[in-house]
């Protein structure tokens, strides 16, 4: 699961981690309050960020032709025009695809001088299943585009889960930043906070880019999270009350929440060929071989181990809510379940749903032969598939025709 | 012969009471494994249809009944805690069904682990183990996880994979050729795990009783591009091989809790060159994974 940018930055500041000081606001006249606190406190300048989970938010543009996704504004009224053309606007960025993200809250932050841009992140290392900490004196740009080019600018340090992070491990990769003086401190304690959160919230990633030092209204340099995204494990999410709370599912697709309800795992893709199909690997192999005849997956789907009648309706339901799906393969290995079962699951969602596309089923294993039988007394057109390439064939065929 | 369990190996399932572990235990004791013992805190002392007695710690069950391996079977928050007290219990093999454990309690568990090289641990979110039995549907060998026993074929093919239905494929697609395995070992889909493609491999190719090999991965990671440099300069036995989610979108996570491709890292592209590089035969389709690895052969 994400989470919006304000969130992570509440996450983190309980955590201790330094980030500027600002407010989610979901109204103008919330988003007025908030930069009138920060301008009649004296800051100078301030940020106003539209929060939505894709990213290349300032460059991003409003569907209403307002550019910029992320603004700094120098005065109330300022602030008050650039509230006015976020909240409740739609905003694309090279993220979202063409249909944008409606922005319903935007985050009202000071915004100091920067002087120097820097970049952290915590996240798993797969390859020794340790915490890895990664920074780099390449703030501001993606990590990525750095690891390519530059890739001796990383640092690396990793932690033993054992005794977790210790000091001396923040003053290394400090001193890597070439950090020194008042900020230095500052930034070993934020550091340390920083891979706290990632331990103790369950996250996948936290990456704070740009990590910054910035100068503050007293004249003095600090070191603050100016940008944070995280990116949380969902199986631990059952012990984190107050982040399943921070879940926003406006920013879900809605046939991905619908799926989620009945047990499956479905992911939206640009084709025109439905797959449905019992096992992760399998469903991931089936969107692959109809590519690899010539069709285009219109959805990675997930029935798991199952496959109830129940679970077939819902599954055919979403499928069929997707209008650029012009036919269906369902691509079933019935190893422990038999297939029959699934065959009658299959033949009374089709009846429920009144599918009028053309199906292809490929039924593998378990009482494979009645369940064969069963499809074919149906009196439902279904093409039926002998093997998944024999299946992948039939059902490009069918599209392309 | 076999890798990591043999017909004979004395099996324990932690979870035996819930439903999908006794579902499980019950199918397992139909193919013949030799399930001695299961484990579920609360209930020791009581037997699991009518046969297999039940304890309430692993350490009793390893006492009483010699038991060298345990499935686990034991739901989400509580796996990493059934799993060491497996290790613990000086368990030779532990192989963890479990499917949502998170990420920190696993990165603690192979902490724990550390160095320890009594303990195999196989998963977890994973279909299990099968070295198929002599009987019929290969019946008579040992099935520890969820696999089904009845598509298995004992014979000279070892297969590994991080997937469990897409593992049933493979397997399904070399006994209809009448081509039989000497085992079967699922991985598991999670970003952190026991045992890896490597290890498996090495196990395989010191195997007399394997002759060939299929190697199934998907994108997230790169433990099958580490499998891949190992078997290059290592392999003696051929190997093909197959990796699911050329067409995945990268940043999305495709069931499996690891088949995520973030940051340009993790491809079915990647993967596919580091096997050819490697010589390992590259299945054009899921549907070609048996005939590319006997063509081979």
């Amino acid at each position: 699961m994400n989470i919006h940018e304000y969130q992570a930055k509440q996450l983190l500041a309980q955590y201790g981690v330094a980030v500027p000081q600002g407010q989610p606001c979901k109204t103008v006249a919330e988003a007025k309050a908030a930069a009138e606190q920060l301008f009649n406190g004296g800051h100078k300048l301030a940020v106003i960020k539209s929060q939505i989970h894709a990213g290349g938010r300032g460059k991003g543009t409003f569907k209403h032709g307002f550019k910029g996704g992320v603004k700094l504004v120098k005065s109330i009224d300022e602030a008050v025009n650039v509230a006015e053309n976020m909240l409740g606007k739609v905003l694309v960025t090279k993220q979202t695809g063409e249909e944008g993200r409606e922005v319903s809250t935007i985050l009202v932050a000071s915004a100091e001088t920067i002087k120097k841009e820097f970049y952290l992140a915590v996240l798993l290392d797969r390859n020794n299943s340790r915490p890895l900490i990664m920074a780099s004196t390449e703030g501001g740009v993606e990590i990525e585009e750095v690891a390519e080019k530059t890739p001796e600018k990383i640092l690396k340090e990793w932690i033993d889960p054992a005794v977790g992070i210790q000091p001396y491990q923040a003053r290394k990769i400090a001193t890597g930043l070439g950090l020194k003086g008042e900020v230095f401190g500052g930034a070993v304690k934020l550091i340390m906070a920083v891979y706290k959160t990632w331990w103790e919230c369950d996250a996948a990633m936290v990456e704070i880019n740009p990590l910054c030092i910035v100068e503050t209204p007293e004249g003095k340099e600090a070191i603050v999270a100016v940008d944070a995204k995280i990116g949380l494990d969902d199986n631990a999410l059952y012990r984190h009350k107050n982040i399943q709370e921070m879940r926003d599912l406006a920013e879900e697709s809605p046939l991905e929440i619908e799926a989620s309800k009945f047990a499956l795992n479905y992911i939206k893709l640009d084709g025109s060929i439905a797959c449905l199909v019992n096992g992760a690997g399998l469903a991931m192999s089936t969107m692959d071989i109809i590519q690899h005849y010539g069709g285009m997956p219109a959805n990675f789907l997930d029935v798991g181990g199952g496959a109830t009648k129940d679970q077939v309706t819902a599954a055919f339901k979403i499928i069929l809510s997707d209008p650029a799906v012009k036919a269906i393969f369902v691509n079933i290995f019935g190893g422990i379940m038999d297939c029959n079962v699934i065959a009658t699951g299959i033949v009374a969602a089709v009846k429920e749903t009144g599918l009028t596309l053309p199906l292809v089923v490929r039924l593998e294993g378990n009482n494979v032969e009645a369940g064969k039988m069963t499809l074919a007394e149906s009196g439902l057109t279904i093409i039926s598939g002998d093997t998944m390439a024999d299946a992948a064939q039939k059902v490009v065929k069918t599209v392309a025709a | 012969m076999s890798i990591i369990v043999k017909p004979d190996t004395k099996v324990l399932i932690q979870g035996i009471t819930g439903s999908f572990g006794a579902r499980h235990a019950q199918l397992s004791l139909a193919y013949g494994t030799n399930v001695v013992a299961g484990v579920t805190p609360g209930k020791g002392g009581q037997m699991f249809e009518g046969k297999v007695p039940i304890f309430d710690t692993v350490a009793e069950a390893v006492k009483a009944t010699g038991a060298t391996a345990s499935a686990v079977f034991v739901p989400p928050p509580f796996a990493a805690d059934a799993i060491l007290e497996g290790v613990d219990a000086g368990l030779e093999l532990v192989v963890a069904i479990t499917e949502g454990i998170p990420v920190r309690d696993m990165v603690a568990v192979k902490r724990a682990m550390g160095e320890n090289n009594k303990t195999r641990l196989i998963g977890p979110n994973c279909p299990g183990i099968v070295t198929p039995g002599e009987g019929p549907d290969s019946t008579g060998g040992c099935r520890i996880g969820i696999a089904p026993g009845y598509i298995h074929k004992k014979g000279n093919i070892g297969v590994v994979s991080r997937s469990g239905t897409l593992t049933y494929e493979a397997v399904w697609q070399l006994t209809s050729r009448g081509v039989g395995q000497s085992t079967c070992v699922g991985i598991g889909g999670d970003p952190v795990n026991g045992t890896s493609h490597l290890d498996v491999i090495k196990l395989f190719m010191a195997d007399p009783e394997t002759h060939g090999i299929i190697m199934i991965g998907e994108i997230g990671g790169s433990a099958e591009e580490e499998a891949a440099a190992w078997i290059k300069q290592y392999g003696t036995k051929p190997v093909a091989g197959f990796i699911a989610g050329s067409t995945a979108p990268p940043g999305r996570r495709m069931g499996h809790a690891g088949a995520i491709v973030s940051g340009g890292k993790g491809t079915a592209a990647a993967k596919f060159e580091a096997f050819r590089e490697a010589g390992i035969g590259v299945a054009a389709t899921p549907s070609e994974m048996a005939d590319t690895l006997l063509k081979m052969m």
